[in-house]
């Protein structure tokens, strides 16, 4: 490649001081005793691609940072006991009621300390965010193709983040005690007490005796404010390493290679930007915990056993598993006189084990497929790699049915529908739905990149339609400008898959390939990946192109210097001092 | 072709895309000439975006005093006041933190885009990989520091402490046997025993009144018409203390996890005993267990002229006048009946405890 | 009418009959009468009304009712004979009349197992007449009155454990079906338990009281009137308190709060995030001294 023509490094001479400013003393006296300036230079002015989708990952950290700030709040007044009180707080309604210290200090905080609701909202409404935030940044990160190497170890982690992100999540919303948390934690005893062979030892321990015993609130307590929230740091800080050290990807384009990385310096540029998002993050978090009330406890009563209310439902990012427990079958066997709940086990136990461990291998099975080895730094739009993406959207698309079955009971509410028939319905859709996705967005990107050659090739559409002195009309088509076309074509040529079936071999005598079984199922994958993919144009399609083009420029020859083709206001050019007219005319 | 494009067993696969396909149609075009924004060229948009960018952060500083002021003026606690219907406090309080925040968010922001420089810079990268002499290097020592303490030459030492430093693990897992009671543990007799104690037992005793839940109070089966639903408790969790006291605390709270109970009446034709309990209701006034088999949800979603019980969980459903057998979603198991009988003043009890575990189906549950 | 009774409970099993479940409901309605007036004391309805208020009533009823309850409200049978187009009135009480047209309920739009609340078709004078012709036909519940339901004449402390005690009541029996703030929720089949915030009392009162369509009966001897008034009083207690923490969402619990979550937290976000990145206008000028 012509490096010459890539924009210089920022490895420029240090602007010398001219005399020993109030920054220059503290920063010296730092790096006297903390030897930070080496680390410095590099860092301060690290660059960072500038794209609104590498800002999907802040979203999380800054709720993280929010969850922090407010349950720190939240941790002054609750108390998480289950020792029996009479409320005598200023919640009217429940006045005088027998209920849990956990319960009655969630209502303190919400009707006795000033600013305590405020608090307790933006911290629920920051654990909402911050699992959504996290899942799609992962969607981003897989759609773009920025999990290959050499970034599947923090693919890894990222993943150990939205499981200990959703676990922290149950553990939370469990700890007021409510009607609606309760239910949610008596569901848990019994998801754990279908487990084979160990499931009532489990439970017994876990509520320290028979459900709900009064240890299980102090337990989840110390669960969710030291160990998970303590896992959750030192992964993120792990997280953000490997991000720094690896450097951020970036979007190919002109000056943008795989040996460099384009975009605006940590100091001020990025740092800037960052910490006004935090901001920005928190005043959304602020806005919402003031607008919407969420899970208002003290509706749902305390705690009881033997009380239930209609729409009991997790909060969202459990609804998935939530609702494959809703749409399974009865299934239960009984074997040599013990029990084995497929009902329950198959659902909530083994399904999001199953799917959270597709989701960790995902980066090596793409690999293994494709058997790609190389360091990537350049993104990968979408739809250049149509069986990737139409993998991701078939998993998504599994994800809403099941998250949809979850909610079953609103859904047949609102839209007067038979919760009955919804929940045979998505028991065929949560299989068949994913397969037509997979379909449908596998070709939906064959046709987009043949849509980027034919740009490439004929140019795009001006929006002007000529007619010609014989009276037809054709739209003017005009090359792209090189940077847009460069960026357009700047991706690999997909390899060519020699299609040998296993075992046998080609018109040419060749033996297909061998080595066992997987060897097989591994060229028979990789064929279905790049099976139909449109590739970009060669140079000859491309020189073939550029001759038509050229030709239809010369029939259009006759209107240059007239009315203006309006092409200054496609979208392709700076439009400062563009005038539709002449104006001297 | 490269070397990588066969297997392990040298085998050619196919078309690795191991080296980039670096066919670029077009050369790169390098960076972009770079535009300068109307505030670089311009003293007055310049000054402009100054005004504006302080104007936010001053915005942020009437927010804040907004937030002091909305604390010490609105009333939490027994009176609230309120703005169009919202708990003032927490609307004043949460909208001036979020303005507070927000402009200053914004006005970052503003300042990046605007004022700062924007000239984008490149960074080379570098392989993730160390250098094949580092690597070397590290393999060396790495192997001299093997070598050094000897463990590749004395399997004995290195079998032993691998052995131990496995083992030690234990004493961290085993100390939370001691979380709590093991379930064989648990019930009449066992070291852990009070009222109702056990999983596969409940508080019901042949003769137990049910009661009505909340209030306690007994029921005839005068009081109860046809279509009626009564959500029932044991009237142990009301009397079952050891003076006739009535139960608190954890053992409550256990007792009515595991007996509370449905009763509705229908007309006793409706009903279709199931064989050996042709005589567990009383005038068409049946009882079960309200805990869902599934997984332990408490239902009471009741439809009088279907006699299906619905759960609001998982939506299993029960048919009341079948031995509330399972007709529609996840639950395996019909729910456990109560035998029914009127004591002599006229109250219903139960017969007997229920003859099968409440609640969901565990492991041992047989 | 037990023979009646018994075809329907049947019916409701094994029949998917589009009238089956018309005759279900409407014949649990007359069941709930018939019983309420074996075991209740009341027997207001017939006595307060005048005769020409019943014949008004009964004129009312020939026009709109009579077509499924038969010109007397002794129910007619369908075509086949099987199933019940409407189900006998005698003994239903004025209570249920006063329910189910004072909800625009009956008449029915078309039959079915739900009954879905509408405007109402006759006004307030013709409803009283209506229930007092059907109130004539048999004793059954009446309409009750205000003083069932009021909190008028207690203590600010009666009134204030009222409402505690009416809230507990309601947590036990009500928001299983109904969710625990009168949002209404999802029951079997398509059907629902509808909404209950903002129905008048008497309305909440007769329904406990004659259990229409297919929710079960709270009747006097189930759930004493004083627990009635109580759960009224934790109802009004709802709508009365200040949304403390901004709009409701609709009640509906952690299913809208997720919508909410991503819709407008997720949204809001990504639109900041958009705009952060967002390329700023650019000049054609060169700077002065670049």
């Amino acid at each position: 490649m012509d490096t010459t023509k890539v924009a210089t490094s920022n490895t420029t001479t240090a602007a010398t001081t001219k005399k020993k400013n109030r920054v220059g003393a503290v920063a010296g006296w730092a790096d006297d005793r903390l030897g930070l300036a080496a680390l410095g230079k590099k860092q301060l002015r690290k660059v960072f691609p500038d794209h609104w989708s590498f800002m999907l990952g802040e979203i999380a950290l800054w709720s993280f940072v929010v969850l922090l700030l407010t349950g720190v709040f939240l941790t002054l007044w609750f108390n998480p006991s289950m020792g029996e009180v009479a409320y005598d707080g200023s919640y009217d309604q429940l006045r005088g009621i027998e209920m849990s210290e956990a319960y009655a200090s969630s209502l303190h905080i919400s009707f006795d300390v000033r600013g305590g609701l405020l608090m307790r909202q933006m911290h629920h409404w920051a654990a909402m965010l911050f699992v959504a935030s996290m899942m799609v940044h992962l969607l981003r990160v897989f759609f773009t193709g920025a999990f290959r190497k050499p970034r599947e170890l923090n693919w890894v982690i990222g993943c150990l983040l939205l499981i200990l992100g959703t676990l922290e999540g149950f553990t939370g919303y469990s700890l007021p005690d409510d009607l609606l948390s309760g239910t949610g934690v008596r569901a848990a005893d019994g998801f754990i007490k279908a487990s084979p062979v160990v499931g009532t030892y489990m439970s017994f321990l876990l509520f320290g005796g028979e459900f709900p015993g009064e240890a299980i609130i102090p337990r989840l307590f110390t669960v969710h404010v030291l160990l998970i929230p303590g896992l959750l740091l030192a992964l993120i800080a792990a997280h953000m390493l490997l991000l720094v050290y690896h450097k951020h990807t970036q979007w190919p384009g002109p000056g943008r290679t795989e040996q460099n990385v384009v975009g605006y310096p940590m100091l001020p540029v990025y740092a800037a930007k960052a910490g006004g998002f935090f901001f920005i993050v928190f005043g959304i978090t602020a806005m919402m915990g003031a607008l919407l009330t969420i899970n208002p406890v003290w509706k749902y009563g305390p705690y009881d056993p033997s009380k239930v209310t209609a729409g009991s439902q997790p909060d969202w990012y459990m609804g998935w598993p939530d609702g494959a427990l809703r749409i399974m079958p009865g299934l239960e066997s009984e074997i040599f006189g013990y029990t084995i709940s497929w009902n329950v086990m198959l659902p909530i136990l083994i399904l999001p084990i199953v799917m959270f461990i597709i989701l960790l291998l995902l980066p090596f099975l793409d690999a293994w497929i494709t058997g790609d080895k190389r360091d990537h730094h350049l993104l990968e739009r979408p739809r250049n790699a149509p069986t990737r993406t139409a993998l991701m959207v078939a998993l998504m698309t599994m994800y809403g049915l099941f998250w949809a079955a979850g909610g079953n009971d609103i859904i047949a509410i609102t839209l007067h529908a038979s919760i009955n028939q919804i929940t045979y319905f998505m028991r065929a859709a949560v299989i068949i739905g994913p397969i037509i996705a997979f379909f449908i967005t596998r070709r939906w990107c064959i046709s987009l990149q043949r849509k980027d050659n034919e740009t490439v090739l004929h140019g795009y559409e001006t929006g002007i339609i000529m007619r010609s002195p014989e009276g037809g009309y054709s739209e003017k088509h005009l090359p792209l400008p090189e940077s847009k076309a460069y960026a357009l074509t700047a991706r690999d040529r997909d390899p060519v898959p020699n299609g040998l079936p296993s075992g046998g071999t080609d018109a040419n005598g060749v033996p297909a390939p061998e080595g066992g079984r997987l060897a097989g199922l591994r060229h028979r994958l990789r064929t279905l990946y790049y099976a139909d993919n449109a590739q970009k144009p060669t140079p000859e399609e491309l020189a073939e192109g550029h001759h038509h083009a050229e030709h239809e420029h010369e029939l259009q020859t006759g209107m240059d210097g007239h009315a203006a083709d309006g092409h200054q206001f496609d979208g392709h050019h700076l439009v400062e001092d563009e005038h539709l007219r002449d104006p001297h005319h | 072709m490269s070397d990588h494009d066969k297997d392990e067993h040298g085998h050619e696969l196919s078309n690795v895309p191991d080296e980039a396909v670096t066919d670029d149609l077009y050369p790169n075009p390098g960076l972009p000439e770079h535009h300068w924004r109307p505030t670089d060229v311009d003293p007055k948009a310049e000054r402009r975006a100054e005004r504006q960018v302080a104007t936010l952060f001053l915005l942020s500083v009437v927010c804040t005093v907004l937030f002091v002021v909305s604390y010490f003026t609105f009333q939490v606690g027994d009176d609230w006041d309120t703005i169009g219907g919202f708990g003032a406090s927490n609307l004043t309080l949460g909208l001036s933190l979020s303005g507070a925040l927000l402009f200053i968010g914004i006005g970052i922001i503003q300042l990046a885009r605007k004022l700062m420089a924007d000239k984008e810079i490149v960074e080379y990268r570098h392989p993730s990989a160390s250098s094949e002499a580092d690597r070397a290097e590290a393999l060396t020592a790495l192997n001299t520091g093997i070598d050094e303490s000897g463990i590749g030459r004395r399997p004995l030492v290195r079998n032993t402490m691998l052995g131990a430093v496995g083992l030690v693990g234990v004493t961290a897992i085993i100390p939370l046997w001691d979380l709590g009671p093991k379930p064989n543990q648990v019930g009449p007799g066992k070291k852990y025993d009070y009222p109702g104690a056990g999983i596969e037992n409940t508080i019901w005793t042949a003769g137990m009144r049910v009661v009505r839940d909340v209030t306690g109070t007994p029921i005839r089966p005068a009081d109860m018409e046809i279509g009626d639903l009564i959500n029932g408790e044991p009237a142990g969790i009301f009397n079952g203390g050891p003076d006739g006291e009535p139960l608190e605390g954890v053992v409550l709270q256990i007792n009515k996890s595991k007996g509370a109970v449905v009763v509705v009446r229908m007309e006793p034709d409706e009903i279709i005993p199931a064989e050996g309990r042709e005589n567990w209701a009383v005038d068409g006034i049946i009882c079960y267990s309200k805990i869902c088999t599934h997984v332990g949800c408490p239902i009471s979603l009741y439809e009088r002229t279907t006699h299906h019980l619905l759960c609001p969980c998982h939506q299993s459903t029960f048919d009341l006048s079948d031995s509330a057998r399972v007709v529609f979603g996840p639950a395996a198991r019909a729910l456990p009946q109560l035998p029914l009988g009127v004591d002599e003043e006229g109250y219903l009890i139960a017969t007997a405890p229920f003859d099968e575990p409440v609640g969901p189906s565990y492991w041992e549950r047989g | 009418m037990r023979l009646l009774n018994r075809s329907a409970g049947r019916l409701s099993r094994h029949r998917r009959g589009p009238l089956a479940g018309l005759a279900v409901v409407l014949l649990g309605l007359l069941l709930t009468g018939g019983l309420y007036t074996a075991f209740s004391p009341a027997q207001a309805g017939s006595t307060k009304s005048s005769a020409d208020q019943i014949e008004q009533g009964r004129q009312l009823f020939i026009v709109g009712c009579s077509f499924c309850h038969g010109q007397n409200g002794e129910g007619v049978l369908s075509e086949d004979g099987e199933s019940q187009l409407g189900p006998s009135l005698v003994g239903v009480g004025a209570a249920a009349v006063d329910f189910q047209v004072g909800t625009g309920r009956m008449p029915m739009a078309q039959p079915g197992a739900q009954v879905p609340e509408k405007q109402e078709t006759y006004d307030e004078e013709e409803i009283a007449a209506l229930a007092a012709f059907v109130a004539s036909l048999g004793p059954g519940p009446a309409i009750p009155d205000e003083s069932d339901y009021t909190l008028e004449g207690l203590s600010e402390e009666e009134r204030q454990q009222a409402i505690v005690n009416g809230g507990q009541i309601f947590l036990t029996n009500c928001t299983a079906c109904h969710n625990f703030e009168g949002s209404g929720g999802a029951m079997p089949r398509g059907g629902y338990a509808p909404r209950i915030r903002g129905v008048e009392p008497r309305y909440v009162y007769e329904a406990l009281l004659t259990g229409p369509q297919n929710m079960p009966n709270f009747s006097n001897g189930n759930l004493p009137p004083e627990s009635k008034r109580n759960v009224i009083a934790y109802l009004n207690s709802l709508e009365e308190q200040p949304n403390y923490g901004g709009f409701g969402l609709g009640g509906f619990g952690p299913v809208p709060e997720g919508l909410a979550a991503w819709l407008l937290g997720i949204g809001a976000c990504v639109g900041a995030a958009v705009w952060i990145a967002a390329h700023t206008t650019r000049s054609n000028k060169k700077k002065a001294d670049a």
